[in-house]
């Protein structure tokens, strides 16, 4: 799924990386924990979070994300969006809350990581 | 490559906001080695963690990394309050984390099996009162 399309179906709005929104994106993960987020690595390339703060940013750059949407409407800071562009990161905004969020991803063809059975 | 590659970091404990800033460091200076990315996720992710934990649990330390030809090692060094029970704090989902360390999302007790997880040796050296030592190694 490309990121822009991920803005359309969450009525996102793109806080810094536009130039980027036309990548690929192929599963995702949310949380507000990051060491969950850390736990497991597969090529998830997208964070759906409602945490605010710089660590979510290092998260998901030590992760290789390439884009973090904020739920809840939550805003990043300025110094959030700064390290962002460092890592050419994408941030997106959206209302929708993070269950709701998570599910239309998901039911139009953003997958999970399944877990090894 | 015959020399030791080492970089030294303080990481300092009163600073949330900056802490993972030396792991970053680490992210790009392996990349410039030419090190392979899967092995670079792994070195800063166990990394990120063993800083995040000196910062929130420890109030700071110092980082060491050194790569060398067969591995990268990860020295994380702080006079914190040290782990009591190793064993139980290696178990997933334990946590001695407040609920102010929670709301900034970290303790999930998740931290050290990620650190197990992702390096191919992990010791934790620790005393009550006195401090604890991680050294970690990632073989390339
Ligand atoms: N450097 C340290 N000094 C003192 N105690 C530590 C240190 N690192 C970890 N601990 C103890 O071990 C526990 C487990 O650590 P771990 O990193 O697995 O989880 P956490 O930091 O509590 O949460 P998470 O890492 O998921 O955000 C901590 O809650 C803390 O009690
Ligand atoms: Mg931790």
């Amino acid at each position: 799924m490309k990121i822009s399309t991920m803005k359309e179906l969450l009525n996102a709005e793109v806080v810094c990386g536009e130039e980027d929104i036309d990548r690929n994106v192929f599963s995702a993960c949310g949380s507000d924990m990051m060491s969950d987020v850390l736990a497991f690595v597969k090529d998830q390339a997208v964070l759906l979070t409602g945490l605010v703060n710089s660590q979510v940013i290092r998260t998901a750059e030590m992760m290789d994300m390439i884009c973090i949407v904020f739920v809840r409407a939550k805003l990043p800071t300025p110094e959030m969006i700064e390290l962002a562009k460092e890592s050419g990161i994408v941030l997106l905004t959206t209302k929708t809350r993070m269950y709701d969020a998570c599910g239309i991803l998901y039911s139009n063809g953003l997958v999970g990581n399944k877990l090894k059975s | 490559m015959s020399d030791l590659l080492t970089f030294h970091f303080d990481v300092d404990g009163d600073d949330f906001t900056s802490a993972g800033q030396a792991s970053v460091q680490i992210k790009k200076n392996l990349r410039q080695l030419g090190i392979a990315p899967d092995t670079i996720r792994r070195v800063s992710i166990a990394m990120y963690e063993g800083e995040i934990n000196m910062v929130i649990h420890a109030g700071g330390g110092e980082a060491d990394v050194t790569v060398s030809e067969t591995y990268i090692e990860i020295v994380l060094k702080d006079q914190g309050p040290g782990i009591a029970n190793i064993e139980q704090a290696m178990q997933e989902g334990f946590s001695t984390a407040p609920d102010a360390i929670r709301s900034l999302g970290f303790g999930a007790g998740m931290g050290l099996p990620n650190m197990k997880r992702y390096t191919d040796y992990m010791n934790i050296e620790s005393e009550v009162g006195v401090g604890t030592t991680i050294t970690m190694r990632v073989n390339i």
